[in-house]
């Protein structure tokens, strides 16, 4: 199959992503979304990876992994935290600061 | 026929797969990151180990050793000439010690030092009643939330205030945002860059939610920082999957020279570079997600909101150290990696540079907190240094480590004279509540004037020679017109500074208004090392002109 099949997911993958980050109310599940435009970066090394016959882009997969792994741990202690203290998760409820 | 002869008739050896080389690591070079993330790791220990009581003096001592043993050792560094003649790249190509690193790290670690002590002042905020607790309970307590966890104006909450609890964590996530930041614009491959852009990006999100007033707002600042942050570098890294499409490798000197077209060519470089899409897309994300770390228009949405929830010592030290090591980065990448490519991005930075000094001024004016009004100043200053990124000259180089320097210690000093301005609720940041502050207490209200006339660039204060220096470099660049919308926004912005210092001096104060804790030393050494640093750099700006100028020079 021609690699760039991969590509062409990985990208369509990343504009889901990136749509829901826009579009969705719910810090959840825009970090979700968050979550896959990282996994659409991870599609996209590793095809390049396969392409270019090195295995950096792999390599640079498990980073990601390593990294979005982490960010989940900071960001759903941040969003369990507002939760918690405003019984709601909803990113347009959180405006007490404006211009 | 033996069996192993018949088996070699469908069967070949597998080659020994080559072994993987162990890797050098020059630790010495490395020292300055190696110690700094020690120390934080030895905090965390501490947090684990030690009793309660005993462990603030340890993370403060800790913190504070440790900034300056890796101080320490950038000085012994630049001094054995790895800033200019030995200039070389460490830890197999993924780490540049270079002059700008080696200024920008040092920077960054003296930001950080004046940093633990903004953070560790314990005086302004008075210490929780004494309800029935032991008599230990009425211990002093800094700026931080008594218990992160802990749900606002809970019954959790509210027991550990009255025992007197401190978030003394904040200290090594100080350390581990520092350790980060120190790798961020040294990082000579993007992986490392995008791995030092999370290691101190995280530790700043948790330290936005930890104030110990107006919790709600901290933990709403925290939130919208991360998820914008989460997306930014969820961008940045796309673009590096992109660009390490492009050239097969993520090493920096790799894609410059698969851009110049220096590279050995194989069939896969044959095909991908043969599209330009993967590398002006790939560019432009990556740029995307650095100009979002320096807060420039139209990727600053964050900065106002985060920087007034956040707690202001963490401001303070997010406003200069984030700008310094994005900056850096910023350089680095433009400068190393993209020299080929700069008539397709020079146009863009143009525009970037333009709307950053304006809209950041403009805004500014209209606003009516203290520390909104400093986080849209600081959108404006991230334009002026743009205009220096732009240049494309060494001068450019020179001046914009020259200009984050002087800028990052008057934001210091700046956001730690807002933290004594305080009233029943905390601090008090709405700029009616200043009115008069002159008046009441004289010698705060100048020195808060003495950061203003230096964000507004007036003669004599540090702000003006990197205004200078960077307006300078940006002309003799062939950006002219940079030049002439950076005088405009200048004279914008200087309207709402003296605007608030004619605010603090020439009108009545009110009888209801805030008073002006007396800080302890803490607080007192960090404005009088960011007075002095603006009135030095102001008045004798030659030699750390000059430094910056033999720093001025990339590795690659």
């Amino acid at each position: 199959m021609n690699p760039a099949n991969y590509l062409y997911l990985s990208a369509l993958l990343f504009t889901i992503g990136a749509a829901g980050v826009l579009i969705r109310r719910n810090a959840i599940v825009v970090f979700m979304c968050v979550e896959l435009m990282l996994n659409a970066c991870n599609l996209a090394f590793v095809t390049f990876s396969r392409l270019h016959g090195n295995l950096d882009g792999q390599v640079i997969a498990f980073f990601t992994m390593v990294v979005a792994a982490a960010e989940v741990v900071v960001g759903l202690a941040i969003i369990v935290s507002i939760f918690r203290s405003r019984h709601s998760a909803s990113v347009d409820d959180a405006n007490l600061m404006k211009l | 026929m033996s069996a192993s002869s018949v088996h070699s008739l469908w069967t070949t050896a597998a080659p020994v797969a080559d072994k993987f080389p162990t890797p050098h690591i020059e630790y010495a070079q490395l020292s300055p990151v190696l110690i700094v993330m020690g120390a934080a790791a030895l905090g965390v220990l501490v947090e684990a180990f030690l009793p309660r009581r005993s462990r603030y003096t340890a993370q403060v001592g800790l913190a504070a050793v440790g900034l300056a043993a890796a101080f320490a050792a950038i000085v012994a560094l630049a001094d054995k000439g790895y800033g200019s003649t030995k200039a070389h790249i460490a830890a197999m190509g993924a780490v540049a010690v270079d002059g700008p690193a080696l200024f920008l790290q040092g920077t960054i670690l003296l930001v950080g030092f004046v940093a633990i002590f903004t953070f560790a002042e314990r005086r302004l905020d008075p210490p929780p009643s004494y309800a029935g607790g032991t008599p230990n309970s009425r211990q002093p307590v800094d700026s931080f939330a008594a218990q992160g966890s802990a749900v606002p104006g809970s019954e959790q909450e509210k027991a550990a205030v009255r025992a007197g609890f401190t978030s003394t964590e904040v200290f090594p996530l100080l350390m581990f945002a520092v350790g980060g930041m120190l790798i961020f614009p040294a990082a000579n491959d993007l992986l490392t860059l995008f791995v030092a852009l999370e290691v101190f990006s995280l530790p700043l999100y948790i330290l936005c939610a930890l104030a110990r007033r107006n919790r709600l707002m901290s933990q709403e600042a925290a939130v919208k920082y991360f998820l914008l942050g989460a997306f930014s570098s969820a961008f940045l890294l796309f673009g590096i999957a992109l660009l390490y499409g492009y050239a097969g490798t993520v090493s920096y000197s790799g894609i410059s020279a698969v851009i110049d077209g220096t590279a050995p060519m194989t069939p896969a470089l044959a095909d991908t570079t043969g599209n330009d899409a993967l590398l002006l897309i790939g560019l432009a994300m990556v740029v995307m997600g650095l100009l979002f770390k320096v807060g420039a228009v139209p990727f600053h949405m964050w900065t106002p909101d985060v920087y007034q929830g956040a707690p202001t010592p963490v401001t303070g030290f997010m406003a200069s150290a984030t700008k310094v090591a994005a900056f850096g980065a910023l350089l680095r990448l433009l400068y190393v990696v993209l020299p080929g490519m700069r008539w397709d991005w020079r146009p863009v930075m143009w525009g970037v540079a333009i709307l950053t000094m304006l809209a950041g001024a403009v805004i500014a004016v209209t606003q009516t907190d203290v520390k909104r009004l400093l986080a849209y100043s600081s959108i404006a200053h991230a334009g002026f240094i743009l205009a220096g990124v732009i240049a494309t000259t060494p001068a450019g180089i020179s001046s914009v480590l020259f200009y984050l320097a002087a800028y990052s210690f008057v934001t210091l000093g700046a956001f730690a004279v807002v933290t004594l301005v305080r009233d029943a609720g905390g601090e008090a940041t709405h700029l009616s509540r200043w009115a008069g502050l002159g008046r009441r207490s004289p010698l705060v209200a100048a020195v808060f004037a003495v950061f203003l006339l230096a964000f507004a660039g007036i003669p004599l204060t540090s702000g003006f020679a990197g205004k200078f220096a960077v307006f300078q470099a940006a002309a003799a660049g062939g950006a002219m017109p940079l030049v002439i919308v950076g005088v405009i926004s200048s004279a914008i912005a200087a309207f709402f500074y003296v605007r608030v210092i004619v605010l603090m001096f020439f009108s009545e104060p009110k009888p209801d208004g805030p008073t002006v804790a007396v800080p302890s030393v803490m607080t007192s050494t960090a404005i009088a090392v960011g007075v002095a640093v603006t009135l030095v750099l102001g008045l004798a700006p030659q030699y750390f002109l000059d430094l910056a100028d033999k720093a001025g020079v990339f590795v690659r």
